[in-house]
């Protein structure tokens, strides 16, 4: 190594630690975004699973605070009552929110209305969520002078997940190769038959992940949800009236003085997260067997 | 034709134009040992020399005419006046340095060109006598009669073999009928039903690249065309696999009238009945092969058939 040809070669041992010390804070950085995280799911799973119990998924709350003796139920009425919404919303967002991105990618490309289309859409993503509940509180409830129900917390989710589903199928039609749509055209295809028959199943799987992405978003909203679709005990499947939700459920919860009735809150909360964690581990495998995503 | 031999009267050009030592033989006889098969297997397993195409049916195609031809991109003219016949049954290559407007013409034939943003085309182009920009002609029509097959090969990725070859016929509400049959027929047309036929529903992105454009080319001889447009159909092949693309060609042209676009010489020389050479979006001479690579009348042509330019 004496020789003077390779010293240009030689690591330096100044360079060395700058190495280290950049690696160090980067791996730093790694802990200190994970312990939050780590925290989240060690409280959870503590303090959630305690209140677990076959019946607590089975019976609706009692509302009962205050009589040590009897019980305050579980979150039958909960769990349904998310899923119904959720449902409604998912069933007025995703055909909605796809045939926008369609319409974006196939047919209004870069035009100005396309532009001012996907400005909105960008706006509307970053709209706090409580601004929707807020809309569909003035326009179904205040503005027909009616009162809170199912459905309406349904609409107020389907226009918060509306932006999201139509960003992400928007990306997903855009990867598919444009050589694709040429070809079916050049067979003598319409354009519709190419959309239906060629690029939308192509694109089937990267927009199902990010339509599930948009549920498990829906899906943990307290916010749109207070005023619009209301809280009740009763199981219900009658979307009119008022229904019950998970989101709904642990807010009322949580503020109670009795510690029972707050370890429900925690054990709704596990439920919700592993109900979303099921959803995102579906997304993830689903996006695993995608060709383009 | 100038004597074979590496120094022969065409000069390598481009990287991808060197497939042959003597480039202006014009369709060697192909020796059974070509195959795309890997050399495990025998090579008898291929019975002929040239197994393709077995079950084609002679049929006369149509002509295509170009008359003034004009193509844009937004203001900027691409092709500039073009005067061109096709002639019926027989192959077509267009030659050109890069940017000369080659795709650019051949894709205003079935109006893909209109499919870009921005682009339009003016003129006329006849189908035999139907002008195809006619406001009455419906554009999915046009796009029947006279199918594409493209640079590089694009299967449908959701669709299996069969359905692949079976797509044009369903997209253009076709499907009823003999499926099966239609679809084996332009199997064998493309000299790929041998090779397929015991995986026709394994998916079509699975094969290899030649037998991807092969199946392209099944694809859209399944709707029974009069012309086939084939822009660069070989330049992501290998040679092999370009050879027997080839072989494909001289076959097809019994049945169909094929325009070929290729920055190969060698294989305008090999394929083409007929070349006609483009320089900056203008027709610069067009005429039977053997004419245009051996005794071309303008001195550009002569220039980049030898070599000094492009």
């Amino acid at each position: 190594m004496s020789d003077d040809r390779f010293a240009q070669f030689t690591l330096s041992p100044g360079r060395r630690r700058r190495d280290r010390i950049a690696r160090s804070a980067i791996l730093a950085g790694t802990v200190i975004a994970l312990i939050p995280l780590l925290l989240i799911v060690y409280y959870l799973l503590q303090k959630g699973l305690g209140s677990w119990s076959p019946s607590f998924f089975t019976t609706d709350p009692t509302g009962n605070t205050f009589f040590k003796h009897s019980s305050i139920g579980g979150i039958q009425s909960a769990i349904l009552g998310t899923i119904e919404i959720v449902a409604l919303a998912s069933a007025i967002s995703i055909p909605a929110g796809i045939g926008v991105a369609v319409w974006l990618v196939e047919y209004g490309r870069n035009s100005w209305f396309a532009n001012a289309v996907r400005f909105f859409v960008d706006v509307l993503t970053g709209v706090p969520s409580i601004i929707f509940g807020l809309f569909i509180y003035i326009v179904l409830i205040v503005g027909t002078g009616s009162t809170y129900a199912g459905y309406k917390g349904s609409f107020a989710l389907s226009l918060l997940m509306l932006p999201v589903v139509i960003r992400s199928a928007e990306v997903i039609l855009l990867l598919v190769p444009g050589a694709l749509r040429e070809s079916a055209l050049a067979l003598g295809a319409p354009r519709w038959r190419v959309i239906f028959s060629i690029v939308l199943p192509t694109a089937l799987p990267g927009m199902v992940t990010g339509v599930l992405l948009a549920i498990a978003r829906a899906a943990g909203e307290t916010a749109p949800l207070l005023f619009t679709a209301g809280a009740t005990f009763k199981t219900s499947t009658n979307l009119g009236g008022f229904m019950n939700s998970l989101p709904v459920q642990i807010y009322n919860d949580v503020t109670s003085p009795t510690t029972s009735v707050v370890n429900r809150a925690w054990g709704a909360a596990l439920t919700l997260v592993t109900m979303i964690l099921v959803l995102n581990l579906i997304a993830r495998l689903v996006a695993k067997r995608s060709r383009l995503a | 034709m100038s004597s074979d031999g590496p120094s022969g009267g065409v000069t390598d050009v481009e990287p991808d134009d060197i497939l042959e030592p003597s480039p202006t033989h014009a369709r060697p006889p192909l020796p059974s040992s070509r195959s795309e098969r890997p050399p495990a297997e025998p090579a008898s397993a291929e019975p002929g020399p040239t197994p393709v195409a077995e079950e084609l049916q002679a049929k006369a195609g149509m002509s295509v005419s170009l008359q003034k031809l004009r193509a844009f991109y937004g203001p900027a003219e691409q092709v500039k006046g073009i005067d061109l016949e096709f002639n019926a049954n027989e192959v077509t290559a267009i030659i050109g340095p890069s940017g000369c407007g080659k795709s650019t013409m051949v894709r205003c034939i079935n109006r893909m060109h209109e499919e870009i943003p921005g682009a339009s085309a003016e003129g006329r182009v006849l189908l035999d006598d139907l002008d195809v920009y006619d406001p009455s002609v419906d554009v999915v029509a046009v796009r029947r009669a006279i199918g594409m097959v493209f640079q590089k090969p694009n299967p449908f990725p959701t669709m299996s073999v069969f359905d692949n070859v079976a797509a044009g016929l369903r997209l253009t509400a076709r499907g009823r009928g003999d499926l099966r049959g239609k679809v084996e027929a332009a199997l064998r047309g493309a000299g790929l039903w041998d090779e397929v036929k015991d995986r026709l529903h394994d998916a079509g992105a699975g094969l290899s690249g030649g037998q991807q454009q092969r199946l392209c080319i099944a694809r859209s001889l399944a709707v029974d065309p009069e012309v086939i447009l084939m822009d660069e159909p070989c330049s992501a092949l290998d040679p092999i696999a370009t050879l027997r693309i080839e072989e494909l060609i001289d076959q097809l042209k019994r049945r169909v009238t094929i325009v070929i676009v290729t920055h190969n010489m060698q294989q305008a020389a090999r394929v083409a009945d007929r070349t006609a050479f483009m320089l900056g979006g203008e027709l610069v001479e067009v005429g039977r092969t053997q004419d245009i690579f051996t005794n071309p009348s303008d001195p550009r042509t002569e220039e980049y058939v030898t070599g000094k330019f492009g």
